[in-house]
Formats: C-alpha cells, structure tokens, sequence
C-alpha cells in the first residue's frame, strides 16, 4: 500500500468525521427544539396542542419514511442553493441534517416522555415556569436517555454518511464506493470498512460510558 | 381569615365521553397553625382536593382561596407565585433523580431566583433540621424511603412556606418510619408555624398529628370537625368503616355469633373505673369484649373496645344505658347475623360488609 492511499485514507477518515459530528450538531440544533415542540405540544404536555402537534408529526413522519439514498438525489437543488454545490462533504451535510432532525426529534421527544410526571409535578407545585421545567427539570432528568440517543443518532448518521458516497458525498464510503465498487480494489474496499467498524464502536462505546457517567438513578 | 378556605368546590372530569364528578360541592375552612386531616377510601377524590388547593387542578366550579386570595383571579404568574408559598410533598417523594440532595433542597430556591450561596446556606439550615446534615451529596438513589421523604420535606420548607401539603406523604412507608415522619412534620407545624393539610387513607396517621378532620367519601364532604370527637362518635358509614372497619375485619370478630356488637371508647378521666366489671357485676350479665385496643388520638391515650351484648333488648339497652353513664362515647357495630333488636343497625350492604380492603394507591 503506498503513501497516496494512506494519505487518502486519512483524509477519508477526517471527512467521515467532518460529516458525522457536523450533521448531528446541525441535527441537534434544528431536532433538538423540534422534539421540545413534539413533547410540549403533545396529548401529555406541558401545554397541549393539537393542531401543532399533528402539524410537526406528520412533517417528521413524511421525511423519515423516505429512504435516505432517495432523499440525498430528491434534496440535490436544495443541496446546490445552500451550498453551491451537490458533491463533496459539506454538500452531503445538508441530506443528512434533514434526515437527521425529524429522527433527533423523535429521539428527543421520547427521552423527554420517560421522566416522571410526578417530578414534573412537584415541580410546578414550587411554582416553576413551563420554561424552567423544561430546561431544569425535563433536560435534567433525561440526560442519560438524551445522551443514549445522541449516541445512537451518531451511529446512524455515520452510516449514513457512508451511504453518500454513492452520489460522490466524500469520506470513507465515497472511497469504497469507487475504489472497491467501481475499480475492483477489495482491498482498500475492505480497510475502508474495518475503519468505519472501528470509528463506530469507538462512539458507540465511549457515548455508552458517558451516558453512565452521568446517571445517578443506580449506584 | 382561615389560612384555607374551599367554597363549593366541584372537579368533573371527562374519561372517554362520560363525565365523572371527582369532588362534589365541597366546603372547608383550614386555621392557621391548623393539622388538618383528609381521608377517604382510594378514589374517594382526595387527591384532587389536595391538588386543587395549589391548582395543580383547576376546580370546575367553586372557589379556592389562600389567606382570602382567590386563586382564580391569579394571573398564571402570580398563581405561580403564590405556589412558592405553598409546599408540597408527594407518596413517591417526587426527588429529582439525577441531582443530589442539596441540590435537590436548592431547586425551589434556584426557581424562585435566589442566589445560589444563599440558597446553599438555606438548604444547609434545612437538611439539619431533618436530619440528613451528613448527606449532602448523596444522590435519591442511595436513600431510604424515610430519608428521601425527609429531603421531600426539606425541599418543600426551602421557599418558607405557610402551608405543607403532604398527600398520602406515608403511605409508601413503613410503620415506624411513617411515625419519625408523622413527628417531625408535627416538629415543623409546632416551631415553624406552618398549616399542614395531610392526605390519606390510614386512620392512623390522622389520630396521630391530625387536630382536625374531613372525611371523604366517592367526592363528597360527609364528615368533618376535631379528630377526637370523630374518633369517638363517628357518625357518617365512611368514618366509621375508616375507623374500624379494617381492623375488625383482620379479626374473626364478625363471625362471632353476637346478636349486636357495641363500640365504646374510652379517655383518661373513664380509665380509672373499671366500667366493664361494673357493669357486668351491676347488671348480672356477662358481657363479651371481642377486641380491645389503645390508641394515641391527638397526643392522648384513648381506649376503644368492641363488645357482644347478651340476647334480649332490655338488656342490651340497660348495658348500653350503664356504659353511657359512665361518659363513654357509645356506637353500634356492624353485625352479620340479623339483629333481633328492632332498633337494628343499618342493613349490611355488600359492599360496606364485605371484604373491602383499603388499598394503598
């Protein structure tokens, strides 16, 4: 194996990256509100609200039936407006965020659904806002949930980023995609795939320990 | 001014299209200083009541209000407000699990905007006052029951409030720990001031620290005043079936074959004659006691005993004629078999005869 395909290599890895951690940032931004929304407007709620409700299920649930690969090719106008162009790692952001944020909201909303409604009581009974019991009570007490799902959402997100590769989307699954696929390079198709095995069971189990970390439910 | 006062008080709530009425047209008055008891069966509607008192529920119908401010008049800030001023503690404590106890004492306070050192200090002052000084930075998890009941108290005396809710505070607890519970809430209702409106369902708990009672029953008010007089002479089915009807039925009591069962109930001052004795050397007839029991009601000891009378209407009357004379407080127990006095009881229904247990929520 040679210098170049080391280089190349690495470069996958550090776009791979690029890719994974930059849409579940950006997913988190957009999914992370969306699934606030999804909890406080739902039947349950802090502030229950049907129509809001009905309106952001049915969005996230028409975005998430659609398969990924479709969505990439579905979203490359939008792609090109945003970033100027459709190929490359930054362009393959913007699928993975809109994949990412009804997936996030969903993740978030049921986190947010398994805290206590009797915390959530005692809460309003010392007089607490919808907005202080959201931000210190909700938050707080699904931490270790929320991290387990940011921790998952990464796992799919790297997948996914991967996946992209197909339509020239960059990192290490563009690099199997045409070294392996289209040139018959098993080898490096196969080093490209024991490294996303790696990089995966690297976030898997480090979100895995931190999600740990901070739950005090049992000690 | 009562510190409490429930005008009219009506909660319907809709379960799939029917409406069920959960408190009907209640009316009570709570002093300051007061340790005002609520009990009922479960789904008698008390815990409604209790979270109607802070508007955790709205009421349908009727008024709530608080050192004679209406509550329904509050803006939502202002009701918020007034809630900081009212503690609450809950069956299942309610603690936020994944923060540790001083901060769980703080959150009240990091609520209502204090400092975070003063209200350190404050919480401090309060994890001494239960008890709980050395654990601090423990977390939910590593407590007992009775030690996260005490952190519960603890949060709920952060805001200084004028009035404790404890709904059904006990009921997940044991004996002995629901008793250190029970005195210190009593602790804090005596050095701090404070109104505590306890909710439950075990008689108990109310002879214990409770000055005042409201009996509940499937949404309605039907009995209410000083606990000891109720205790005594309880006039409404649910008072009587709170007072006694567990306990008797544990005991083989009702399968004795008595013709009619009598409860009498005894204080200090009746201690001192051996009314039993007497009566039964007086009157030449044996009387048969079928349970006897002492209880604290309010701080005071107090004697209950079920007795079986002898046969024969006359008798029974002179018996009862006899214990009364004596100042006991004397009332009529269920009886299985048909009585043959015609002033008989009440007839046995099913359902308050039968095995109804009171079940803990």
């Amino acid at each position: 194996m040679n210098e170049q395909v080391i280089k190349m290599l690495l470069e996958g890895i550090v776009d791979t990256l690029y890719m994974t951690f930059g849409s579940v940032l950006i997913g988190y931004a957009v999914g992370g509100p969306l699934g606030i929304l999804l909890y406080v407007s739902g039947e349950k709620g802090l502030k229950p609200n049907k129509i809001l409700y009905r309106c952001l299920d049915f969005v996230c649930n028409i975005i998430r039936s659609i398969p990924f690969l479709i969505l990439l090719i579905l979203l490359i106008p939008f792609t090109r407006l945003i970033v100027g162009q459709s190929y490359g790692s930054t362009a393959t952001i913007v699928p993975l965020v809109i994949c990412a944020a009804p997936y996030i909201g969903r993740v978030v909303e049921s986190s947010l659904n398994e805290v206590d409604a009797g915390v959530i009581e005692a809460a309003k009974s010392m007089g607490a806002s919808n907005f202080q019991i959201i931000f210190k009570v909700l938050l707080v007490e699904a931490r270790t949930a929320l991290l387990t799902g940011f921790t998952i959402t990464t796992g799919l997100l790297l997948g996914y980023s991967a996946m992209s590769g197909t339509v020239g989307g960059g990192g290490l699954g563009d690099i199997a995609v045409r070294y392996g696929y289209y040139r018959w390079k098993t080898d490096i198709m196969i080093i490209t795939v024991i490294l996303l095995i790696v990089i995966f069971q690297i976030i898997q189990n480090v979100g895995t320990k931190v999600s740990a970390h901070f739950d005090h439910r049992k000690r | 001014m009562s510190t409490i006062e429930i005008k009219n008080l009506t909660k319907k709530f809709e379960v799939e299209g029917h409406v069920v009425t959960a408190l009907d047209h209640i009316n009570l008055s709570i002093e300051k200083g007061d340790v005002f008891g609520i009990i009922g069966m479960s789904g008698a509607g008390k815990s409604t009541l209790v979270r109607s008192i802070n508007f955790l529920e709205r009421p349908s119908e009727g008024d709530v209000l608080i050192d004679g401010v209406n509550l329904a008049d509050l803006t939502e800030k202002e009701l918020r407000k007034t809630r900081s001023g009212i503690g609450m503690i809950f069956q299942n404590f309610n603690l936020l699990e994944q923060k540790n106890v001083i901060d769980n004492v703080c959150f009240p306070l990091e609520i209502n905007g204090v400092k975070k050192k003063d209200a350190r200090k404050r919480a401090k002052e309060l994890l001494v006052l239960v008890g709980l000084q050395d654990k601090e930075k423990a977390y939910p998890s590593q407590l007992s029951g009775g030690q996260k009941q005490r952190v519960a108290i603890a949060r709920a005396l952060a805001t200084d409030p004028r009035i404790l809710l404890c709904d059904e505070a006990t009921s997940a607890l044991d004996p002995q720990t629901t008793s250190s519970i029970l005195a210190l809430i009593k602790q804090i209702n005596e050095e701090m001031g404070i109104t505590v409106v306890i909710i439950t369902h075990q008689m108990s708990v109310v002879t214990d620290i409770c000055q005042k009672v409201a009996i509940i029953d499937s949404g309605r008010l039907v009995e209410q005043g000083p606990v000891d007089k109720i205790f005594r002479n309880p006039e409404s089915d649910a008072a009587k079936e709170l007072i006694s009807g567990k306990e008797i039925r544990y005991t083989p009591v009702r399968d004795l074959q008595s013709v009619r069962k009598i409860r009498i109930v005894f204080q200090e001052n009746s201690a001192y004659e051996p009314v039993i004795a007497n009566t039964i050397l007086e009157l030449g007839t044996p009387v048969n006691i079928l349970k006897a029991d002492t209880r604290n009601v309010g701080g005071r000891a107090v004697g209950e005993m079920i007795l079986g009378l002898p046969e024969g209407e006359e008798i029974q009357e002179a018996v009862i004629g006899r214990l009364k004379a004596s100042g006991l407080a004397v009332t009529e127990e269920e009886t299985q078999s048909v009585s043959l006095s015609p002033d008989a009881r009440r007839p046995v229904s099913p359902a308050s005869a039968g095995t109804t247990e009171v079940e803990h929520e």
